[in-house]
């Protein structure tokens, strides 16, 4: 590989998109709404999270905005917890949660594991629609005032201090919390039961592992958030008075029950990445990844672990200082499998032909900003450490670095990565790159300063600040504008490739997996023939051999 | 296709539907029994035992997990850990917040 | 690339796992019955984990106050009357039993059979109910909804409760033992709450298939339907279960 890409793009003069494929199978609004297509629901969830990304991060930019000064002159300080509490449970529920799963996840499991559907094709339909009515209460709760208990809903303010439209976000959550149960069941079963001939465990794309993983935490966590929202909102309407000192309750107990939940969330929102990078770094570098079995169960080591670790958040709340010290040696613990992922990619890179396309930049990145962000991750789940910067923008941007700098950047790689297979269109490459540098140097502008400022003590969720610290904010807002550009730069030339992109073929960048081996787009049975596996994941010389074998083939019947 | 159980499905006859029944039937009448017995300590321990009892006959035979592949048993194995491990790293804070007191 | 291949078109299919007739109830997307029956069956065995998980937040609840506020559990416990309780028991069990016979009459092909047991299951499932309707009906009058009526006077002075008192002879509590009854009976609704809820639930469905039974439906060898919902009404027994030992059963003696 001597020349600086691997794309290999068909003739463009007599390439065509293939008539028949999943887009025009049916044509009309009906045939999405009701579709029962994985590749259309796919396709459906893009539209929406992209939608709820956009309103998050117009919170975003406001608050960053409101930040540039010490003073609060933009926004009242009420607005200003509205903002964030919008941006936080919009970005966590309606984005960061549904994106991976609901966008590559659909798409792309059942095209590797070689079925022709997800296992309940009309759950997942289902799915959608509770994800899009969960949305619909965000929406009203935004539009009729909005709520300002952060996303963590902490009792006993939810429940007896704020007067906002706190059951309305509640009941949103709760809703879409029943949207990811389903997606989860949907992907278990169908890693497990729609295998394709040959398709073993370890033939398994370790996207397809690091899939199951996420499912995992998805059925086992999200039903303990639908009580926890249920309790609230029982408290709220009637009192209970489990989450209420005056009657008895303790109001740390919600605090278990929303982080059982929502630290497992937390790696629903980077596991999805780190299947991707794996197929990203493989790719691009030619290689099979380095330790695949390790990487596999690694995925699942971080699901089994992510279960015991919830209480690293209440440390300051009040728990005891002796299950602290538990809940913080197994939040350690998660850092070994973390770890054995970022090594084995390295070690993946080692010797391999790389080339810097652009999901190969946005994976680069990933890894750089993860390690980061899993290593401040390390120094929080120590106690002492803990206590010096809970509440901090410390956490703030240690969190920022995983969920933003990790699963987006991620997300950006498998979109462009899958980009072709599923519009049939290469998006321009050289923008790409482009927008992968910028959002790179945006992110860190934006959020390496807050590791200072949190370090030196600026607490999180005030709208004011001593002065001392606005070179660092107006530091941190510049970034955020970069940043903004580093998306929606893709999100344009994304649309035009749409129409004006390349002619991408069935393999553009020569992988190797069941989902390269059909016609993008895809038909909607996914494949002509259900195919049979016949080589380990990541076998770039099984490819070679086949190409090889077509190149015969074709020669003959040329003459 | 790989879980694919290579044994048929097993039907469960009547005969096995009516003794669990009458077990069932008798170990609601044993824990109520118990429950007006003075026990101290022993007393929910006892009541919870003979639910878990009553659990596992309805698990295995009405809901068929004794026919079951490897794969459901396992999923149900992992689901109640998860269960006691919610309810375990929970209570250990509460009670270790203040020993012996609790 | 082969990028103009003849396509086959996907209705033509599925390609059989040697299987020469497909039955109407094959979705194309599954190679065989049996695939198809051994993923729903395990989706409804994922979704009951799901189920068990959201009982497991109110548990954790229910244990960390019980062993809080032991007294009140026992004095709101009191407040429970046992012989419903057992009734009802017996009443899930059978209703259990029923659903279970209902199942092996589908897999056997004994239509009337099944809609015996279906109609059976149904009426049990409303008993349990209406059972259950007696006991809120009595919580209400007594003002034991916790609340803003919330009324502490059974415990503050339990002889103003004669029926209770009779049977436990309990001493009267102090206000700040007395108040917390009120997080037992959060408990007692928030849980039997829920269960009944999903009774609900179940009974609707119940009404469903036996329409669908009368009609000749699950007795043709496809019973995944009938199979999956005898699951789920299991599992609303195996909770019951466990509610009854927890909530009735604290202290009787």
């Amino acid at each position: 590989m001597s020349t600086n890409t691997i794309v290999s793009l068909p003739d463009q003069e007599t390439a065509r998109i293939p008539k028949k494929n999943f887009l025009t199978k049916e044509n009309g609004l009906l045939s999405w709404l009701l579709t029962r297509d994985h590749k259309r629901i796919a396709i459906l969830y893009l539209i929406t999270t992209t939608f709820f990304f956009i309103i998050g991060g117009a919170a975003a930019a406001l608050i960053r905005l409101e930040l540039l000064t010490p003073t609060g002159d933009m926004v009242s300080s009420d607005t200003y917890n509205k903002l964030f509490s919008i941006h936080g449970i919009i970005m966590v529920f309606f984005f960061l949660v549904p994106i991976a799963p609901g966008v590559l996840g659909n798409f792309l499991i059942p095209l590797m594991i070689g079925a022709k559907d997800v296992a309940l094709p009309r759950i997942n339909l289902l799915s959608w629609y509770l994800f899009v009515i969960g949305g619909c209460f965000e929406l009203y709760m935004m539009i009729f005032g909005g709520v300002d208990t952060g996303w963590t809903f902490t009792t006993p303010l939810s429940t007896h201090y704020v007067n906002s439209h706190v059951i309305g976000a509640a009941m949103g959550i709760f809703i879409a919390g029943f949207s990811s149960i389903l997606t989860g069941i949907n992907f278990i079963v169908t890693i497990h039961k729609m295998r394709a001939p040959g398709m073993t465990w370890f033939r398994l794309p370790l996207f397809i592992w690091s899939y199951y993983a996420t499912s995992i935490i998805f059925v086992l966590a999200t039903p303990v958030i639908a009580i926890s929202m249920v309790l609230i909102m029982l408290e709220r309407v009637i009192g209970i008075g489990l989450f209420d000192p005056t009657k008895g309750g303790d109001p740390l107990l919600f605090q278990h029950l929303f982080w059982f939940y929502s630290h497992p969330a937390v790696y629903v929102m980077i596991l999805p990445g780190m299947g991707i990078i794996s197929e990203v770094i493989s790719n691009f570098s030619r290689k099979r990844v380095f330790g695949y079995t390790a990487v596999a169960f690694s995925s699942v080591a971080i699901a089994v672990f992510s279960f015991f670790v919830w209480a690293h958040h209440m440390f300051i709340m009040g728990i005891s200082t002796y299950s602290a010290l538990l809940f913080s040696l197994f939040s350690m613990l998660v850092a070994i499998p973390s770890a054995i992922k970022v090594f084995n990619w390295s070690a993946t890179l080692y010797k391999g032909s790389i080339t810097f396309d652009t999901p190969m930049l946005y994976a680069f990145g990933f890894i750089g900003l993860f390690t980061i962000g899993g290593c401040t991750g390390v120094m929080l789940a120590t106690l002492g450490m803990d206590i010096h910067v809970t509440e901090t923008y410390f956490i703030v941007a240690h969190f920022h670095y995983v969920m933003v700098g990790g699963m987006v950047s991620a997300f950006m790689a498998g979109l462009h990565f899958w980009w072709p297979k599923m519009t049939g269109r290469m998006y321009p490459e050289s923008l790409g790159r482009l927008a992968a540098v910028i959002l790179f140097i945006g992110f860190n502008l934006t959020f390496f300063p807050q590791f200072i400022l949190g370090y030196l003590g600026m607490p999180r969720r005030y709208h004011f600040y001593p002065p001392e610290f606005q070179a660092l904010n107006v530091l941190s807002t510049s970034g955020a504008s970069i940043l903004a550009i580093g998306y929606l730069l893709p999100a344009l030339y994304l649309i035009w490739s749409l129409r004006h992109g390349a002619i991408a073929g069935n393999n553009p960048w020569q992988a190797t997996g069941l989902e390269w081996q059909t016609q993008s787009p895809p038909l909607t049975e996914n494949f002509t023939e259900i195919p049979i596996m016949d080589h380990e994941a990541y076998d770039y010389a099984w490819l070679e051999r086949q190409s090889r074998d077509n190149r015969r083939e074709e020669a003959p019947s040329a003459e | 296709m790989s879980e694919q159980n290579g044994h048929a499905h097993t039907i469960v006859g009547p005969g096995v539907y009516v003794a669990i029944l009458f077990a069932l039937l008798a170990g609601t009448v044993l824990t109520v029994w118990a429950s007006f017995v003075d026990l101290g300590f022993w007393n929910p321990i006892i009541a919870l035992a003979i639910a878990t009892t009553k659990a596992t006959l309805v698990l295995l035979y009405f809901m068929h997990v004794k026919y079951s592949t490897k794969l459901t048993k396992l999923a149900i194995a992992g689901g109640v850990f998860l269960f006691l491990t919610l309810v375990s790293m929970t209570l250990a804070d509460y009670i270790s917040r203040a020993w012996g007191s609790w | 690339m082969p990028n103009n291949q003849a396509i086959v078109p996907a209705a033509s299919e599925p390609a059989g796992a040697g299987h020469n007739e497909h039955p109407s109830y094959l979705l194309h997307h599954f190679q065989s019955v049996e695939q198809q029956a051994d993923t729903s069956n395990f989706a409804m065995w994922l979704f009951l984990l799901t189920e068990m998980m959201f009982f497991g937040g109110l548990f954790t609840a229910y244990l960390i106050y019980r062993n809080w506020y032991y007294l009140a559990f026992v004095a709101g416990s009191h407040q429970l009357n046992v012989v419903w309780g057992t009734l009802n028991t017996v009443v899930l069990i059978c209703s259990s039993f029923t659903m279970a016979m209902g199942v092996w009459c589908a897999e056997t092909r004994r239509r009337s059979g099944l809609v015996l047991c279906l109609i059976l299951t149904f009426i049990l499932g409303l008993g349990f109910l209406g059972i259950k309707t007696i006991e809120y009906s009595e919580k209400i009058e007594k003002h034991h909804v916790p609340g803003f009526h919330y009324n502490l006077s059974s415990f503050l002075d339990p002889a103003s409760d004669p029926e209770i008192f009779k049977e436990y002879h309990d001493k009267p509590l102090p206000l700040d033992i007395a108040r917390h009854t009120e997080l037992y009976f959060s408990l007692y609704f928030l849980m039997t709450g829920m269960h009944a809820l999903h009774m609900i639930i179940g009974i609707g469905i119940l009404g469903f298939m036996i329409f669908r039974a009368r009609a000749g439906a699950y007795i043709s060898g496809h019973v995944t339907f009938v199979e999956n919902f005898g699951l789920y009404w299991h599992f609303i027994d195996i909770v019951w279960i466990y509610l009854f030992a927890l909530l009735y059963l604290i202290s009787r003696h």
